[in-house]
């Protein structure tokens, strides 16, 4: 029978199902919810069929996977040829601890590096800064020279291992500490594989680890962009983060639009400064959120890799790789509980599956224990096990997108670009990112959403087990990550005695000639990177760039 | 005019983690109290000069950083070398069980940490409201 | 209470917020203070700061109190924002913007809350100005919550009025209700780093052109608080007008009408705490409604009732 035939016998059993079987069951067993709702309230049918993907066309909105638009994939046979890297976020405490943990997660399996920095370290100041008070090591690793740096890497191959660093604000110093680092080894710029995440847009709106004014900090991103696929073609040097903006509160789609739209703004920066699109696209790099909806989330990572794949045609990319939307994922610390930690590590599991199943190249999973403190190594071995369950036992990486046609995910996934271009369509009516950041616009969208999940919460209206429902009143009884006492006074005797024996007037001489060329538009990177093989700190070149550049305020939206 | 509870939610030291502070100064606002929130990278000076000239009844310290011990005792200490005992002073964000009861001991009178409905830390600053 | 009004005229933070709070929850131990305190106010110079909202008013106060804290001068400053009609609570986010000033022992700052008072500012407002006075201030700034035409108390209250307006507005200027435009002895441009400045100050220069029935051309200054340009313009400006205000007999005229406002205030107050005072006459009031409701009376029956009551 003949299409049009075939969609009205459809409707006609359908309906006859709806009328008959479906309505007696939802007599006999009432639906639990007056309606479905995901959490970027979506509502979500009872069924999904051949009918919600009609319109959908397999070769041109789905296509194969490694070809336009991506939706299935950016590699033709994924995880069968290669597997995700299992690159595990850690850091705490001095270098010295932190290479230990680094060593014994590479032994139990991981398969790249990820840094973890401490608060002052984010912000640009030393150890002994009057502000870092406190804060040493206790979030992350505490780096302020070259000195830690190659404490950091020591006995860690660096021409082998690829090591993402999540680094915003001083992102380019750090960076440079890390190529000086590989140089001082032996190891040219073009053997060193890596990430830095570099996305200061997401701090305005959601992170907050900002130093410098928007234009400065995109001057500066656009300068490691240019260094990048010129002088170290195997670095990403930007990852595009929606992660955190899901942290601070936002739904899966404002997660999705947010930073598909900062990276849109990224690109659109790179090629005002005369940067070709396809020189450096392939380097461009992004970061999601692993959370509790399942479909949802694996949904939204189909869905930005076709978003983005157009939206760079859009631009004049014209290299396949320059369309590729490539990923880092961690599961969702935001949705940890504190209480019963034990059951976090199924939670991490169902999220880390659902990236699996969306296509990420690289995956955190989360500990049981980060709602109370960072990681202990039971707790990190285990969520590496996770991973490798996943990857080992479970079958799901025998098969490229194996939810493909799913017509609930295909629908979804297709609903979710939809809200998207309407963000996209918002953020444009405000004058673009930046003129929406200060106006405050993302800002109120995260803080709204984040109060409605709050209230739904408390109010019983979204279930999340051990605290709402499903309680235990018990002393907690896991162990909690100690760290070494004398680590910060280690540390600042270090930095003591570098300010003492290095060459000080070498430090002072490449410390102007920063300011200089900061001063002017010249790259900066060669700039930084000889302050800092020349064994300036980090606070000390950061506060060149804070004259220059001036600091950073927030507006506060609630 | 019937009195109000003022109170100051302030984030000290450099955690820029503000999505919980955000949504408990917004459940005080509406449940009739006067909020003044600090904004981020605020020191323990900052904090309690604030405190003083907005006579707070009540300190709310969110830190997620890890810092809590040195930067909430800060708080404390000055706090009560400005004979301001009388203010009551709660925090909350990723504290450990075990410091829970040393930040008790140094006059922090309650710690909320994750899942902890808005609701509950209403009703302890209604209830426990020293002034 | 004798310490406490030495303490808040010595300048003691710890006293002044104290005595703040007293005023605004209608402490009866407040009032005698009040009393005590009053010969040291009239020193002050007061000046208003108002607009719509996003126009940068507290980035703007902040960058005026470092001015005046350059020259010397002790800065107390007043931030009003609305108190939610429904749950009586209120997020008092001005003082974010001037946390660098928390430490300096010659700022003293307060967040308020209107309390259900209408006109922009709080019915407390002229007991803060008094205590921030009597306490030494010199320049004391009050942020208004100025979103309308009914939010122009703040005329009342201060020797200078600022209203702040943003560039890229587009036609705006002449939609900003007629009170807000009417009250202003500067006009403060700010956030002039965006486009659309000229513009702006061009609508008001030519509404200014109609005017014919002011003494004194309104100046407009451009400001941008982001990037500290224009402040010590504005500072000039506002030097100038306290200079004009006080030749010409403005000042005085302006500062009876204060006192007169200041004056009904505290009587409104004190009669409505009496009217609606358990042991006074809530019980008659209570009364009255009730027959009200049952039209059994007329509200004006009900009013002379009441007042008889007082003014025997």
């Amino acid at each position: 029978m003949d299409k049009k035939d075939s969609a009205k016998k459809f409707s006609e059993r359908r309906a006859e199902w709806e009328k008959n079987l479906y309505a007696k069951a939802i007599q006999d067993n009432p639906e639990r919810k007056p309606k479905f709702k995901n959490l970027s309230e979506i509502e979500i049918k009872h069924l999904y069929t051949p009918e919600d993907i009609a319109d959908v066309d397999y070769l041109s909105d789905i296509g194969f996977p490694g070809e336009y638009p991506f939706i299935r994939g950016v590699h033709p046979n994924l995880y069968r040829g290669r597997l995700w890297t299992m690159r595990q976020f850690a850091g705490f405490g001095s270098a010295e601890e932190t290479n230990r943990r680094y060593h014994y997660l590479l032994e139990h399996g991981e398969t790249g590096l990820s840094v973890a920095f401490d608060y002052p370290t984010l912000y640009g100041y030393d150890t002994d800064h009057a502000l870092a008070r406190g804060e040493f090591g206790k979030c992350g690793v505490a780096i302020s020279s070259l000195v830690d740096m190659e404490l950091l890497f020591h006995g860690i191959p660096l021409e082998k291992i690829t090591t993402s660093m999540t680094i915003n604000g001083p992102a380019a110093i750090i960076w440079a500490m890390y190529i000086a680092n590989a140089e001082n080894q032996g190891i040219k710029k073009t053997q060193i594989g890596g990430t830095i995440q570099n996305d200061i847009l997401k701090e305005y709106i959601a992170q907050k680890s900002y130093i410098f004014p928007p234009e400065p900090s995109m001057r500066l991103i656009v300068d490691t962009f240019e260094y990048g696929f010129r002088q170290v073609p195997r670095w990403n040097t930007i990852s595009i983060s929606g992660y955190h903006i899901r942290e601070a509160g936002s739904t899966a789609i404002q997660e999705l639009a947010f930073t598909l739209g900062d990276g849109i703004e990224y690109v659109k920066a790179a090629m005002k400064r005369g940067l070709t699109i396809d020189d450096f696209a392939p380097r461009l790099s992004f970061f999601f959120n692993a959370h509790n909806d399942f479909f949802e989330e694996i949904a939204k990572y189909r869905a930005a890799r076709r978003i983005w794949a157009r939206e760079m045609k859009k631009l004049g990319a014209r290299k396949s790789r320059s369309l590729w939307m490539r990923f880092h994922t961690q599961t969702a610390g935001c949705s940890l509980t504190a209480q019963q930690p034990e059951i976090n590590i199924v939670r991490v599991t169902l999220q880390a599956l659902a990236a699996v199943l969306g296509g990420t190249q690289s995956l955190h999973t989360n500990s049981m224990d980060e709602a109370l403190a960072l990681p202990s190594e039971k707790a990190v071995r285990i969520a590496l096990r996770t991973q490798q369950i996943i990857a080992e036992e479970s079958g799901v990486t025998d098969t490229v997108d194996p939810l493909g046609g799913s017509y609930y995910l295909e629908w979804l996934t297709d609903t979710m670009e939809e809200e998207t271009y309407k963000y996209f369509d918002k953020v444009e009516q405000l004058g673009g990112v930046i003129p929406a950041i200060e106006k405050g616009f993302f800002q109120r969208e995260i803080a709204e959403s984040a109060y409605r999940y709050q209230k739904e919460t408390d109010e019983d209206k979204r279930i999340l087990v051990g605290v709402n429902r499903y309680k235990l009143d018990e002393e907690l009884s896991i162990p909690i990550l100690k760290m070494d006492e004398k680590g910060e006074e280690r540390q600042i005797n270090r930095l003591k005695k570098l300010r003492k024996e290095r060459d000080n007037e070498a430090v002072q001489k490449h410390l102007l000639r920063l300011r200089k060329a900061a001063e002017k538009d010249e790259n900066l990177m060669p700039y930084i990177l000889d302050c800092v093989h020349s064994y300036a700190t980090l606070g000390e070149t950061c506060d060149v760039l804070r004259e220059v550049f001036g600091e950073y305020r927030e507006i506060a939206v609630y | 005019m019937s009195k109000k509870i003022r109170v100051l939610v302030a984030k000290p030291g450099l955690d820029g983690h503000d999505r919980g502070a955000k949504i408990v100064a917004r459940a005080l606002r509406d449940a009739g109290m006067e909020v003044i929130y600090s904004g981020l990278h605020q020191t323990a000076s900052q904090i309690v000069n604030t405190a003083i000239q907005e006579d707070v009844d009540v300190v709310g310290l969110s830190l997620l950083s890890g810092a809590h011990m040195t930067l909430f005792i800060d708080v404390v200490t000055m706090l009560r070398d400005k004979q301001m005992e009388d203010v009551l002073v709660v925090g909350g964000g990723i504290i450990p069980e075990e410091d829970v009861s040393k930040l008790q001991k140094a006059g922090v009178a309650a710690v909320f940490g994750p899942g902890t409905p808005v609701d509950d830390i209403v009703c302890y600053i209604k209830k426990n409201v020293k002034r | 209470m004798n310490d406490l009004a030495s303490l808040v005229v010595s300048g003691n933070h710890r006293a002044i917020a104290r005595l703040i709070s007293m005023v605004e929850d209608d402490d009866v131990d407040a009032m005698d203070i009040m009393k005590k305190i009053h010969t040291n106010t009239g020193n002050a110079h007061i000046i208003g700061v108002t607009g719509v909202m996003g126009s940068g008013k507290s980035s703007l106060i902040f960058e005026l109190a470092l001015a005046y804290r350059a020259e010397g001068k002790k800065v107390g400053i007043i931030a009003i924002d609305p108190t939610s009609p429904f749950s009586g609570g209120a997020l008092l986010g001005d003082r974010i913007r001037m946390m660098d000033l928390s430490t300096d022992s010659g700022v003293f700052i307060r967040s308020m809350g209107t309390r259900g008072a209408i006109g922009g500012l709080t019915s407390s407002v002229y007991d803060v100005v008094e205590i921030l006075d009597a306490a030494g201030m010199d320049i004391i700034l009050i942020e208004t919550v100025g979103v309308g035409q009914d939010e122009v108390d703040i005329v009342k209250i201060a020797d200078t009025t600022l209203v702040v307006l943003i560039p890229g507005l587009g036609d705006s200027v002449q939609t900003i209700k007629a009170g807000l435009m009417e009250i202003a002895d500067i006009f403060v441009v700010n956030k002039s780093d965006k486009p659309g400045v000229e513009q702006a100050v061009a609508e008001l220069e030519s509404m200014l052109d109609l005017a014919t029935h002011i003494e004194r051309r309104t100046p407009i200054v451009t400001t941008s608080a982001k990037e500290k340009k224009g402040i010590p313009m504005l500072v000039r400006k506002i030097t100038e007008h306290q200079e004009y205000s006080k030749k010409s007999k403005v000042f005085d005229v302006r500062r009876r009408q204060r006192y007169e406002a200041e004056l009904i205030e505290i009587i409104r107050k004190r009669l409505m705490n009496f009217i609606f005072d358990e042991n006074k006459l809530k019980g008659t009031v209570d009364c009255c409604i009730d027959q009200i409701s049952k039209r059994e009376l007329d509200p004006y029956s009900a009013a002379d009732q009441i007042l008889g009551k007082i003014l025997k």
